[in-house]
């Protein structure tokens, strides 16, 4: 059975125009479709009638490059739990039901075009910090450090992150810490990751601040609206890796000029 | 000392000082709501402890300036991370729908907001008196009986209360998010310590503006 | 144009260390004066970005994408070889060649090979030490899963996202550089064509997807990395944006572009579901580790999976090729089912699928087993289809995959411009006909880690490079023609949406240039495919403009390469007159259906030069010549 559902998408011709909510009949929508491929019908009749068509960010519709970003009906990445949209298919919707579509909304975050949006400010986290410094060559043999299962186990949950923003646009406060505390986490539980944590975890957590993003009240939006179930144990982690970076780093902090 | 600002400066810094500043505030209110118990044994038991307390100005005064240290950075970090959230977020959904996230969370800000207003008025009600129609700096008792028999009075404890409790509810659970202390072993009592604790400190404190309300003591 | 492929004398083992030894230096305290381009943060671009960073090189990274972990890199799901042997099976650097030569169907360059399975080991210490969470066994160790085409036990995996770790890794120590200073990432940035003055490669030509604004750019050395070309057929298991551009526009500028018609089709993907199909998704093939191959015994069979008693079922490739069964390699595995289906036992609505069930391996191991090991991949299935895998068989069919084909390198991968050198899927170098699972994101590490930094420090200090900036009237022509194109595109203002176009174009190439070829086939193509271009330049709509973000617009650009590259891929496709590997040519198989190579006349790289706007493009051959193994017909029987 195919769908006749009501788009609401906002539409914004560049970053500084104005935008509104546009209203769209998408006609004959197969439920086998994914989202983006709806949009993708959609688009072509755009086209065709001689309007421009939607533009969104996406690339590997499989769920793992972190491209696509929509907030469906309030929800980012829609009403399916740990799928992202392009992965989320129109089974899930009902016949005759309208649809908003909006992009991520955070001043980091700005818009560049209709549902895309500009998500820099996570790379200049992850410049911050969120690296082991280690240089082509230098490596040891792979298996001369042992890791328990579990650690690595715990530390891949928290590596699956994809980069999204999908936390960002859930956060009522625009907080980018599940992000962030996901990439503290990942290297905070290697054996590797151990040199640099809490440096790690001041500097990235003091670039989030600055690129903008609101604090987190624990409201756990984020690990919902999360594609791939990080959690917010992550944050926790951050938060302890950070105060005793303060704590006990002071030294070095000041040898660095202090922050 | 340039790491006290950056870290008070930063989002987590801030957090942690909020979690910290109430842990002091959740210690007081314990306190203080066992000892206004003390109006059910009456006005002696009462004053004995107002006056056990004023007795010794060193332990007063710290246990004042801390509390004020307290509330002023509680206040503080509270309003400024609200605004650093509202400047994260200049245009908003036109629809948004919160999935997981408590009401308790949800109202914090404004329940905050109340308790502060509560705090001021509670103060100047029966701490200075100057809002209190027949205030006595020896008669605790006294000033309770009387002061909570307004029955608008009354009623706005009693919203406090519901006030602090969603406040408690959601900050007891939350403060061990913010300070570190997550353990897979801890995080199914957060929860309970938290209703706990809410339930038995709002309605503990709530007993006494409706007990004086329906002329159940004095 | 010649092929010399620069190939250092000696033995097969040595060679790699003495070529390193011979290469020439550039002394550090002047590496910050050498600007180099790299074109792609894939695997292969951000480990060369990354690493020729901390060397001290003036790097400049482009992606089309916002981020370099964007990078289709991303999507590898089964794992990354290595010659560790841990498992204690009998790996050795020597098997992992072999098995890499024999995997191609003896059509890659031996001492290319060898070198790739000897740098395979470093790769690994690089990215654990990276924090690359690779599964580990209780006692804390690597642990290893085997993949289709070996009998040993090589690939090392992170959960079903191996490509996705593997690049965070990459991605992180470039961002650290970037940190550093010693890149500069331009991202959302599309390299439109390549500038070559005075016969080398000396910079690129790009459009900023946002501003639109045609930019030029001057280096001493450019880098592509911009992976592969599956995305031609419309339909693959690429990402959305993968495309030719890049290598394309470097052919025409004098790059020769070495065995376009080697294409992957990978066994194990989702089948199509309609028309509005826009991509096909890949189901590890580490499944088929657990999972068996059936399809009914009787053509016309619509009984529920379930419903069909051992005895009618037909286990299809543990009967044709008994050792190794459900992994047998990539080329074989996707015949086989195109086979059944084309005998009409293929099931699903459509018809085009084999049903891949995991039942037996879930009363062996316990479902739980089964959900440690693909759990996240049998989630991905049922939000696709909707149906259950631990309950009723996978319906899986082949699709375009992966392109062996790419620009053609010397042993130093450059390409015959000098000072272009070429990374990753995009190049041809490793693989032959036929590429073995995990064994592209070694090859993509291998190049941008271990090689390109040796390399290309002997061509910038063993060539005297004349001074030029992007104000050079090579710049400028290049831009203007640049943007004369992106003009072109938004000019015709037909009535087709680019999608149509391609979609014919995809359907065209599968049909003739797919899993089967034949001559006759493949000169329809070689007809539809000037005519469909013709139509898409008179006929194509391009709405909005070209100063601001306009995805049509990208989408035109590629496809217009895509039209044009197609013709030389079947061009390629026809003038090898023989099967091997991923190129399987109906006239040229054994009774039993297998390819049949012929290694008397086609033992050699094929490698196209461009010869200008409508003339025909000339084939080179690189003739490949086997000392160090024997050629064999390839038999997984
Ligand atoms: C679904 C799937 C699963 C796979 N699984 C495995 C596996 O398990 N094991 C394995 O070994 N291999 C696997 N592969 C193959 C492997 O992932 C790829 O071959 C490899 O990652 C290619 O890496 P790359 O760096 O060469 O290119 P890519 O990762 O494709 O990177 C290309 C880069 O170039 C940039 N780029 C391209 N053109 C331009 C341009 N014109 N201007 C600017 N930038 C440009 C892109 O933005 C991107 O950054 C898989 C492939 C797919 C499709
Ligand atoms: C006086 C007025 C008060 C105001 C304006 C106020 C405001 C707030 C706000 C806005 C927050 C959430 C901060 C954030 O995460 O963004 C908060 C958290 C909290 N408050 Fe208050 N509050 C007040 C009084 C109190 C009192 C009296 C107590 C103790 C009884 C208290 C205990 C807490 C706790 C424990 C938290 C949680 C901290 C955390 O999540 O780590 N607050 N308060
Ligand atoms: C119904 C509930 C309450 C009653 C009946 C009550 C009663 C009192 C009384 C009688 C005093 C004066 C003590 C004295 O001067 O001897 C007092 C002081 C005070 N109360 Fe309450 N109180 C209540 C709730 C609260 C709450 C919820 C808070 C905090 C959020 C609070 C905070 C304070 C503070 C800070 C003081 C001043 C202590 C000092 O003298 O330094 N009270 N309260
Ligand atoms: S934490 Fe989750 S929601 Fe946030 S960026 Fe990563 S994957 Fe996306
Ligand atoms: S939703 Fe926001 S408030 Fe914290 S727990 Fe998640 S970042
Ligand atoms: S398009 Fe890549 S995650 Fe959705």
């Amino acid at each position: 059975m195919n769908l006749n559902l009501t788009l609401r998408v906002w539409r914004q011709s560049g970053p500084n125009s104005p935008g509104r909510l546009e209203s769209y009949e998408a006609k004959d929508i197969s439920t086998h479709m994914s989202f983006l491929e709806m949009l993708d019908v959609v688009n072509e009749r755009l086209i065709s009638s001689g309007k421009e068509p939607i533009a969104f960010d996406h690339d590997c519709r499989e769920g793992i490059c972190g491209a696509c970003s929509l907030v469906i009906n309030g929800v980012p990445h829609g009403p399916l739990k740990g799928t992202t949209t392009c992965q989320l298919h129109m089974r899930h919707f009902s016949d005759g039901q309208t649809i908003t579509i909006e992009p991520w909304r955070a001043r980091p975050f700005p818009v560049i075009r209709d549902l895309v949006v500009d998500r820099g400010a996570f790379d200049r986290i992850i410049q911050a910090g969120g690296y082991i410094s280690v240089s082509t060559g230098n490596a040891p043999e792979a298996n001369s450090v042992p890791i328990a299962k579990e650690a690595v186990d715990r530390a891949m949950d928290a590596a699956a992150c994809i980069g999204c923003g999908a936390c960002v646009a859930a956060c009522p406060n625009a907080s980018a810490m599940l992000f962030t505390a996901a990439k503290i986490t990942h290297l905070g539980l290697l054996p590797q990751g151990q040199p640099e944590r809490e440096r790690r975890a001041r500097n990235m957590v003091h670039q989030m601040d600055l690129e903008g993003f609101g604090g987190c009240t624990n409201f756990g939006e984020c690990q919902e609206a999360c594609p791939k179930n990080i959690s917010v144990e992550t944050i926790a982690r951050m938060n302890r890796d950070y105060r005793s970076a303060v704590l006990t780093d002071r030294g070095e902090q000041r040898a660095a000029g202090g922050f | 000392m340039g790491w006290i600002r950056s870290f008070y400066r930063s989002t987590v810094g801030k957090k942690i000082v909020m979690a910290l500043t109430g842990i002091i505030g959740v210690g007081f209110v314990t306190g203080h709501m066992l000892g206004n118990l003390l109006v059910f044994s009456g006005p002696e038991a009462m004053n004995k402890y107002a006056e056990f307390l004023k007795s010794n100005a060193a332990f007063l005064w710290t246990l004042r300036l801390t509390l004020l240290a307290a509330v002023g950075l509680h206040v503080h970090a509270a309003w400024s991370l609200t605004m650093l959230a509202r400047a994260a977020r200049p245009a908003g959904y036109d629809r948004q729908v919160t999935q997981i996230s408590t009401f308790s969370a949800r109202s914090l800000r404004i329940g905050g907001v109340i308790l502060l207003v509560f705090l001021i008025f509670h103060l100047l009600h029966l701490t200075v008196g100057n809002v209190h129609p027949a205030f006595s700096p020896t008669d605790a008792y006294g000033n309770v009986m009387i002061g909570l028999s307004v029955p608008a009075v009354a009623a706005f404890y009693v919203l406090a209360m519901a006030a602090l409790a969603l406040h408690l509810h959601h900050g007891v659970w939350s403060l061990f998010q913010t300070l570190g202390w997550n353990h897979p072993h801890i995080n199914p009592l957060r929860r309970r310590l938290a209703v706990l604790l809410a339930i038995v400190i709002a309605t503990g404190f709530a007993t006494i503006p409706l007990a004086v309300a329906f002329g159940l003591v004095g | 144009m010649e092929l010399n492929a620069k190939v250092p004398g000696g033995p097969l083992a040595e060679k790699w260390d003495n070529h390193k030894f011979a290469l020439k230096l550039v002394n550090p305290a002047n590496r910050r004066k050498y600007k180099i381009i790299v074109v792609g943060s894939g695997l292969a671009g951000a480990s060369a970005a990354a690493s020729l960073g901390e060397m001290g090189y003036n790097v400049l990274c482009f992606t089309y994408h916002d981020s370099p972990r964007r990078a289709h890199s991303i999507a590898a799901q089964g794992g990354i070889n290595a010659a560790k042997n841990y498992q204690n099976d009998g790996d050795s650097i020597q098997r992992l060649f072999y098995d890499t030569i024999k995997g191609g169907d003896f059509r890659a360059r031996e001492s290319n090979v060898y070198r790739l399975a000897q740098v395979s080991v470093n790769i690994i210490d690089q990215c654990v030490a990276q924090g690359v969470p690779f599964a580990r066994d209780y006692g804390g160790l690597l642990d290893n899963r085997s993949f289709g085409g070996a009998q040993v036990s090589r690939t090392f995996y992170a959960r079903g996202q191996t490509g996705q770790q593997l690049l965070i890794g990459a991605y992180q120590a470039l961002e650290r550089q970037i940190g550093h200073g010693t890149v500069t990432m331009v991202p959302r940035t599309e390299m439109l064509d390549l500038v070559v003055a005075d016969g080398r490669a000396r910079g690129i030509v790009t459009r900023h997807l946002i501003s639109g604004k045609i930019e030029r750019w001057a280096a001493d050395a450019v880098i592509l990395a911009t992976g592969g070309y599956g995305n031609a057929f419309y339909l693959s298991t690429n990402a959305k944006a993968c495309n030719v551009t890049a290598v394309w526009r470097a052919y025409k500028r004098g790059a020769a572009f070495a065995n376009p018609c080697f294409t992957q089709i990978h066994p194990t993907c989702i089948p199509v579901s309609g028309d509005y199909q826009s991509k096909l998704t890949l189901m590890s093939e580490s499944l088929r580790n657990d999972g068996r191959v059936w399809v009914p015994k009787a053509a016309g069979d619509t009984r529920a999976p379930g419903d069909i008693p051992d005895a009618d079922r037909d286990y299809f490739l543990e009967r044709k090729y008994p050792s190794f069964g459900n992994l047998a390699p990539r080329d074989i595995s996707s015949r086989a089912a195109k086979q059944v289906c084309d005998e009409g036992r293929g099931v699903g609505e459509t018809g085009l699928g084999v049903y891949l069930d995991f039942a037996d391996s879930i009363k062996r191991l316990g479902e739980q087993t089964i959900r440690d090991r693909y759990g996240n991949l049998f989630e991905m299935y049922e939000r696709i289809t909707g149906e259950n895998p631990y309950r009723v068989p996978m319906r899986i069919f082949p699709a375009v995959h992966y392109t062996m084909g790419g620009l053609w390198v010397d042993y130093n991968l450059m390409s015959t411009i000098p000072g272009l050198h070429v990374l990753g899927e995009a190049n041809f170098s490793d693989h032959g006909a036929n590429r073995l699972g995990a064994s592209a994101l070694m090859q993509g590490l291998a190049d941008g880690y271990f090689v390109i930094p040796y390399t290309i420090g002997d061509y910038l200090a063993g060539t005297k490079l004349e001074k030029i900036d992007a104000d050079d009237p090579a710049f400028l022509a290049v831009a203007g023609e640049a943007e004369a194109r992106t003009r072109r595109l938004l000019g015709v203002n037909g009535t087709r949406t680019v999608d149509s176009f391609h979609k014919e174009l995809g359907r065209i190439l599968w049909d003739h240039c797919g899993m089967a070829r034949n001559a006759a086939g493949l000169r329809s193509a070689l007809e539809k495919i000037p005519v469909l271009r013709e139509q898409f330049w008179k006929d194509v709509r391009v709405l909005g403009s070209g100063e601001e973000l306009n995805q049509e617009l990208e989408k035109a650009g590629r496809v217009a390469d895509f039209l044009e590259f197609a013709e030389v891929m079947c061009l390629d496709a026809l003038q090898r007159e023989e099967s091997c590997g991923g190129h399987f040519r109906e006239e040229y198989q054994t009774e039993e259906g297998e390819a049949l190579r012929n290694d008397e006349q086609y033992s050699y790289v094929s490698a196209w030069e461009y010869r200008g706007e409508g003339a025909a493009p000339v084939m080179h051959k690189e003739p490949l010549g086997f000392e160090n193994v024997k050629l064999a017909t390839r038999s997984y029987k």
